[in-house]
């Protein structure tokens, strides 16, 4: 019964089908249950929420990640999964808690002030999820204020910070500054994106890390997660 | 005069019934699930008009879901001119565009952060060190105004280049926010004497660039007479949201009585359904919206019908611009701004890779053709831009401008008449009776009228494809000429009057 349910998920991981409405890719999957209710009657049967993300969301992840990875599935299939890792991990959360597991660590996403670009930015959001951060989500056009007010609130490892205007790429650096100024900057390790920056702005400015596509976004912070664990 | 761009026998694409199918799509979109506005005045004018106003709940910022109805959007619509003239300082260089007719003219766009420049360099062979030949080599500049300078005086002098819009942004220095209008239109208008469009950075220098304009065109009333400017306004974040800031620098602009497009570019795959039906109902009722908004606000307000819609790839999310979906959503745009008579402002001639070369010419040739066969009144993006707009090259607007009049031919009205066909049936006759049996002689007055092509002006000698050699050439000959500025006492008064130009741009 475990293992048929644990099987379940990472086969509805694969297909991305977060509930019993969503079509996956396959044919005839409409009105089968989808990870959030597996999930849930995973949980009801007293299955550990290590079993679930270990031999569901992990298993299910790394298949589609090497079916990526070997050109054979796209990447609204791996953003599909992803968003179904990130359903489950929000539904864990709880129980995670109560059980004393560490998650991989909480980002804070935004679009700086001004900059109403958002597609790289909940891409990058969704892929994070994937590997099995917590990421909050804070939109676009996010004054530097309301940053750091989340990042006080929220107490997040990372913040990443997404620009696509060589105007608006600028506020990066009011951003960093203003958490500077509210004494939070060593509470945090900033990354940035965004077609205008760059590596070399992302040090100009300050910053942690950058990452040019959602694929090294995942790298850099993995790296600067170990690190900070060290 | 004005110029006259190309007429064509439009491609269509779609049926009207299918056309008229989509229309229903689009207004069925805009009740429901309607649109989200982040503009309260947007919100206040379609509520007054009759559309249910809602304010809901989107992650802080004040908004409102519209719900309007179809009547709203149609009768605002309606009261859209159908002719839009852009105006030029050589008003011989203005644009009639008229909603019915399928006439096509070709701009550039955008705003790329990064301008390519080519150098020729000199290459050994390893297995034969007596072998050297030529390679362009690639480098990769900022977009300054001093480049805008030079991509404006290009287009100056290409044929098919009918009007300019700005190609790069400015990233000088000494440029802010609250300089950056008023030098990229006077950069752009010093440069050149055809129509000039661009985008808005900062609502509080409306009044800065329309004032330049005025005393550039000869008075207020001249520039209404000849609007030798014309703004694009984004207002349109897809799906459907009207975006507080954009929206209300429509509404300023829709105000002052300056031609505007309202443009909407979805992605089909992320921002908008991957279908064509579905991509083309959302993106019509998004352009539907910013058109009755501005009609609603200013009623007779020139303004275009601007899709530009793009698909996703599907390995990175990219907007991708080469693939054949990228031209069946913009011709079947074209088909519905002409169903509702609106001069459509369309897209091609983009690239998705970063260099000019083989991947360059076939992919924006592909939309360069077929969107021009569905005939809208204005192709934007036409010259130069490579890497998904990112990237504009102005050896690669060369190329673009003799490819776009090699289409220009291709796609022009047929000349068969009873006239042409007695001479030509004279032509045979005569031919047939000489002793060499060959044309040469018919072929001269021919050519020289227009009628035939010439063969393709950046042909290499030898085994070596030296097109983008002789391209840079023809650049290096064009930017030698002297520029067409504008007469110094006006530049005078334009200095006197508005604030934040750059002294450097005098000279
Ligand atoms: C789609 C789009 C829009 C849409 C946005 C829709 C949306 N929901 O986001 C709309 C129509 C609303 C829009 C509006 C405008 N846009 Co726009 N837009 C684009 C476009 C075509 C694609 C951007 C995109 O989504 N790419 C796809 C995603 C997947 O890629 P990405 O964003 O680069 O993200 C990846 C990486 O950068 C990175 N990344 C991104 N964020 C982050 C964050 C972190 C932390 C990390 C680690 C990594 C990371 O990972 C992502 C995934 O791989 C670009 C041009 C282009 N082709 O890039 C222009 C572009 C960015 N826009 C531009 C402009 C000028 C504008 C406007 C001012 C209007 C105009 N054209 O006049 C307004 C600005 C509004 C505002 N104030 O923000 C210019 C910018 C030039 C400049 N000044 O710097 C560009 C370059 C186009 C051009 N050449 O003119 N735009």
């Amino acid at each position: 019964m475990t293992e048929d349910i644990l099987a379940l998920i990472k086969e509805n991981v694969i297909q991305g089908r977060i509930t019993g409405d969503d079509e996956g890719f396959d044919e005839g999957l409409v009105g089968q249950a989808g990870v959030s209710e597996l999930t849930e009657t995973a949980l009801a049967q007293g299955i550990s929420s290590e079993d679930i993300i270990k031999r569901g969301l992990s298993e299910g992840m790394d298949i589609v990640g090497r079916k990526f990875e070997a050109g054979e599935y796209y990447l609204p299939d791996m953003l599909a999964s992803a968003k179904a890792v990130g359903a489950v991990m929000e539904i864990l959360e709880p129980y995670l808690i109560e059980s004393n597991i560490k998650s991989k660590g909480k980002i804070i996403m935004a679009t700086v002030k001004g900059d109403f670009h958002d597609i790289g930015k909940n891409i990058v959001s969704i892929l994070l999820q994937g590997a099995g951060y917590m990421v909050k989500d804070l939109g676009n056009d996010i004054d530097p204020q309301a940053i750091v007010a989340a990042v006080r609130e929220e107490k997040p490892q990372f913040l990443g910070l997404s620009a696509l205007l060589t105007s608006t790429m600028l506020r990066m650096k009011d951003t960093i500054q203003a958490l500077t100024d509210s004494g939070v900057r060593d509470k945090v390790k900033v990354i940035i994106g965004g077609v205008a920056t760059s590596e070399e702005f992302a040090q100009s400015i300050g910053a942690d890390g950058y990452g040019a596509d959602g694929f090294q976004a995942v790298r850099v912070i993995e790296a600067l997660n170990t690190s900070q664990e060290d | 005069m004005a110029r006259q761009g190309v007429l064509v026998e439009p491609y269509h694409r779609l049926k009207l019934e299918q056309v008229e199918q989509l229309h229903q799509a689009s207004l069925a979109i805009l009740t429901d699930p309607g649109v989200i506005c982040f503009n309260r005045q947007a919100a206040e004018v379609f509520g007054d008009h009759g559309a249910d106003v809602s304010s809901i709940n989107q992650g802080g910022a004040a908004c409102w879901r519209l719900k309007i109805p179809g009547t709203v959007i149609t009768d605002a619509v309606q009261a859209a001119p159908k002719v839009v003239k852009l105006g030029a300082r050589d008003e011989n260089n203005c644009l009639i565009l008229d909603g019915h007719e399928p006439r096509v003219r070709f701009a550039s766009g955008s705003e790329a952060n990064k301008w390519l420049d080519v150098d020729m360099e000199a290459f050994v062979s390893k297995r034969n060190p007596g072998t050297e030949v030529e390679f362009p080599v690639f480098r990769v500049e900022k977009g300054t105004v001093d480049r805008l300078v030079k991509a404006a005086r290009l287009c100056e002098h290409l044929d098919s280049w009918d009007s300019f819009l700005r190609t790069v942004n400015i990233q000088d220095d000494d440029i802010t926010d609250d300089n950056k209008d008023v030098n990229k239109f006077f950069a752009s208008l010093n440069n050149t004497t055809k129509h000039v469009m661009s985008g808005l950075t900062e609502l509080s220098q409306l009044s800065n660039v329309v004032r330049m304009a005025q005393t550039i065109a000869g008075g207020e009333d001249r520039l209404r007479e000849n609007p030798i400017i014309s703004f694009i306004t984004c207002i349109v974040k897809s799906p459907l949201q009207l975006v507080d800031d954009t929206t209300q620098k429509a509404i300023e602009i829709a105000k002052s009585g300056i031609p505007l497009v309202i443009s909407s570019s979805p992605q089909g795959g992320s921002t908008a359904p991957i279908g064509e039906d579905g991509m083309v109902a959302q993106i019509n009722a998004e352009i539907l919206v910013g058109i009755a908004l501005t009609q609603l606000v200013n009623k007779g307000t020139p303004v275009l019908y601007g899709s530009v819609p793009s698909r996703t790839r599907l390995d990175n999310l990219y907007d991708t611009y080469g693939v054949p979906e990228f031209n069946q959503y913009n011709i079947d745009c074209v088909q519905m701004a002409r169903y509702y008579g609106l001069p459509c402002y369309s897209t091609g001639g983009v690239s998705d890779v970063k260099v000019p070369g083989i991947q360059a010419s076939v992919e924006r040739l592909f939309s360069h053709i077929l969107v021009t066969l569905a005939g809208p009144q204005y192709i934007h993006y036409a010259f130069g831009l490579l890497e998904r707009t990112n990237t504009f090259c102005p050896v690669q607007a060369v190329l673009d401008d003799a490819h776009i009049s090699m289409v220009k031919r291709f796609v022009s009205q047929p000349m068969v008449t009873a006239d042409r066909i007695s001479e030509s049936l004279k032509q045979v006759r005569r031919v047939m009776g000489t002793s060499d049996k060959l044309y040469i002689l018919f072929v001269r007055r021919a050519f020289r009228s227009g009628e035939i092509t010439p063969p393709y002006p950046f042909e290499g000698k030898d085994m070596g494809d030296e097109t983008l050699f002789w391209a840079q050439k023809r650049m290096e000959e064009i930017l030698s000429l002297p520029p067409s500025h504008i007469a110094e006492p006006v530049v005078d008064r334009v200095f006197q009057e508005v604030p934040g130009l750059l002294t450097r741009l005098r000279s």
